[in-house]
């Protein structure tokens, strides 16, 4: 069920598709049982601050993830545990992370989803919606001007963070320079508590793909295989010069908000439409129908999913929290200025 | 019966909306939800159509209210957290702050800004924006630390006839209480008010920062040392009268706030006492800030970020043995 602007080359299950299959979801089941675990912790009382899971939005996630080479830029939001996992980023960041872990990428200065590894071209996200898409794009535009070619760059929003103007300025600037941008906007119906009819006036987001000149495609967030397919073509399309690709993909946020938010405003009758479908448990169908797994091996990569995360949550769980006393308290990187100097 | 601050917040709305038909409230996930902080809780029920859920636009929401206020309503901007109003500061500083001045038609909108630090909050949602904002002319800055504040200057701020930003802070939300709301109150945004009378060092804060200096004033009262904390209440206006009577009888300047230590609020105050009241002083006006990094997520770092009791109470004998 691809409706895209410009239709892509159709699709037909190639070779390798299989195991890209495979291999995504596995992704999906380790980034849900991770994420399971620290929504248990945050429970437990055992992480600070908001706790915000991807539940629901994985296939989309780790479709643009798995497409992505090293070497490639990746600005994830707040739901791509699944994206970041298939882009390199180590389970071991999630944890340490939530845990406020002195080894985490932060060191415990920032939290949960504010975590990247920009020498490993992972940026990580500030909480103002909107702010990576031109940041990302002025990533491309450099590497571009250094000679670059054959990379691409992908980072994602909500359907409430495409109502920023900063969203709007990024995108349309990354259009502009028809930067190798793949730009995700997973439609999840809600914005916190806001539905899509108090956010947006269109049909449907990807109808501002004309406005913006790019490509874009709208689809079923919660079919791995479409979801692999569109990402797929979109990464080789930006890859190959056509510019910004808009992929828009419908689920819906199968948690609340953060954890602490039971989402009890949230339409019931939206988990009984199509786009309400849990996307593990519709790719887990699809691999037991094509036969590419059967139920005991799902059952084996579920077991094995927890037991990476129990194995990197032990781990995480020993290692050192932030020292107030040994804390660096300076925002400058240059030795050359005293930090004191600026307080 | 108890009131808390967020209580205050709600029912000063609830009166603006009751008591004035152009008043309104716009913002994030502010009508059926009740907002991020339950701080419009059923108000949308109660006013219909008055409570209404914007999109994630900060600059819109800010520049929609001040189109409507030049047609005579009174909105009430909801920002999710004042860190976002980053995202709408054009319209605030560039806009709304400089209407008057330019046009000679003033611009009454008021915009809600929870603000400062929670345990785990983070880098964006625990900033302390006040200082930035009151450098910008035309902009009325308020920070109630009090529930009976929170109530009144919150009224008062719908009913100024300037952009009135009002930090409210998070951290004292649900954690101070008053016995109940004040009846009948008169006009008093600008003034600072002495929250504890002392005779030996006068401390000045506001906000958050109030409670953490009378802990260190009770703490230091068992030495034997008389601490008479000022509340600022509102930042601009800045009533600088108020505090130079109370160095006049103390002749020591403590300022305190929990925002970043380079110029802002602090610096304000000891720069009016240094030059005011000069002869006032029996030892240099000292001031207290956050350090100068973001706020850190991690709860032992965040503790360590901003002034505690503790340092509050060293600084102040220090001072007094100078
Ligand atoms: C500029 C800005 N304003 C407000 C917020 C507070 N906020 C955080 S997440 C969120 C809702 C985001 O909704 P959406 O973009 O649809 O993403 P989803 O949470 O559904 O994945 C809001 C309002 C923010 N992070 N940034
Ligand atoms: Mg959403």
């Amino acid at each position: 069920m691809l409706n895209s602007l410009r239709e892509p080359e159709s699709e037909a299950v190639h070779l390798g598709f299989q195991e890209q299959y495979v291999s995504a979801f596995k992704w999906m089941l380790l980034a849900r049982t991770v994420e399971d675990k620290i929504g248990a912790l945050w429970r437990a009382g055992k992480v600070a601050g908001g706790c915000y899971l991807g539940r629901g939005q994985e296939a989309i996630s780790v479709a643009v993830g798995i497409m992505l080479k090293p070497g490639d830029t990746f600005g994830p939001l707040i739901r791509d545990q699944a994206g970041r996992l298939a882009f390199g980023e180590p389970l071991f960041d999630i944890l340490r992370t939530y845990l406020g872990k002195k080894t985490g990428p932060t060191k415990g200065r920032d939290g949960n989803v504010h975590r990247g590894r920009p020498r490993e071209r992972i940026y990580p996200m500030i909480s103002h919606l909107g702010a990576l898409v031109s940041v990302v794009a002025g990533a491309l535009m450099a590497r571009r001007m250094q000679g670059d070619t054959n990379f691409v760059g992908a980072t994602s929003i909500g359907d409430g963070g495409t109502s920023t103007g900063s969203f709007h300025e990024g995108f349309n600037m990354a259009a502009v320079e028809r930067l190798p941008l793949v730009l995700t906007v997973t439609n999840n119906q809600y914005a916190y508590s806001t539905p899509n009819e108090r956010q947006f006036a269109c049909h449907d987001l990807v109808d501002r793909a004309i406005g913006y000149g790019v490509e874009g495609y709208s689809m079923d967030g919660t079919d791995l295989k479409e979801c692999l397919e569109v990402a797929a073509h979109a990464v080789r399309r930006a890859r190959s010069g056509f510019g910004p690709q808009m992929i828009v993909a419908s689920c819906v946020r199968l948690s609340g908000h953060a954890e602490h938010d039971d989402g009890s405003y949230m339409e019931k009758t939206l988990l009984e439409s199509p786009i309400g479908r849990d996307c593990i448990k519709v790719a887990h169908s699809f691999l037991v129908e094509q036969g590419w797994a059967d139920e005991s091996t799902v059952q084996e990569w579920r077991l094995n999913a927890k037991m990476d995360v129990e194995d990197v949550l032990q781990r995480v769980q020993r290692e050192p929290a932030p020292v107030p006393e040994e804390e660096d308290w300076n925002a400058f990187s240059s030795h050359l200025i005293d930090p004191d100097l600026s307080a | 019966m108890s009131v808390t601050y967020l209580e205050a917040i709600r029912a000063a709305q609830a009166k603006a909306l009751r008591e004035n038909p152009n008043v309104y409230i716009y913002g994030q996930d502010v009508a059926t939800y009740g907002g991020a902080f339950k701080s419009t809780k059923n108000l949308a029920k109660d006013f219909p159509g008055r409570v209404l859920d914007s999109p994630i636009s900060e600059d819109a929401m800010v520049g929609s209210a001040i189109g409507a206020s030049l047609e005579g309503m009174r909105p009430i901007v909801e920002m999710q957290f004042a860190d976002f109003s980053a995202n709408g500061f054009n319209q605030i500083v560039n806009h709304a702050g400089g209407y008057f001045y330019r046009t000679g038609v003033s611009c009454p909108i008021t915009i809600r800004m929870p603000s400062g630090g929670n345990p785990g909050s983070g880098p964006f949602h625990s900033q302390c924006l006040e200082s930035v904002y009151a450098h910008f002319p035309g902009l009325i800055i308020m920070t109630p630390a009090t529930v009976e504040d929170a109530y009144t200057l919150l009224l008062e701020a719908i009913a100024i006839d300037d952009p009135v930003l009002f930090f409210e802070h998070k951290f004292l939300y649900n954690r101070v209480k008053a016995e109940k709301l004040p009846e009948h109150f008169s006009f008093s945004a600008g003034k600072a008010r002495i929250h504890r009378p002392g005779r030996d060092l006068t401390v000045v804060s506001y906000g958050v920062t109030l409670y953490d200096s009378l802990a260190a004033a009770a703490e230091l009262e068992k030495e034997g040392i008389s601490i008479e904390v000022v509340d600022l209440r509102t930042v601009k206006p800045i009533d600088t009268e108020t505090i130079l009577h109370s160095v006049a009888n103390t002749g020591h300047l403590l300022c305190i706030s929990e925002g970043w230590p380079w110029g802002g609020v602090t610096a304000e105050v000891v720069a009016r006492v240094a030059s005011k009241g000069f002869h006032l002083l029996d030892s240099p006006p000292e001031r207290m800030n956050s350090r100068d990094t973001p706020v850190p997520y991690h709860p032992d770092l965040w503790l360590a970020h901003k002034p505690s009791i503790g340092a509050i109470a060293k600084k102040i004998r220090e001072m007094l043995d100078w």
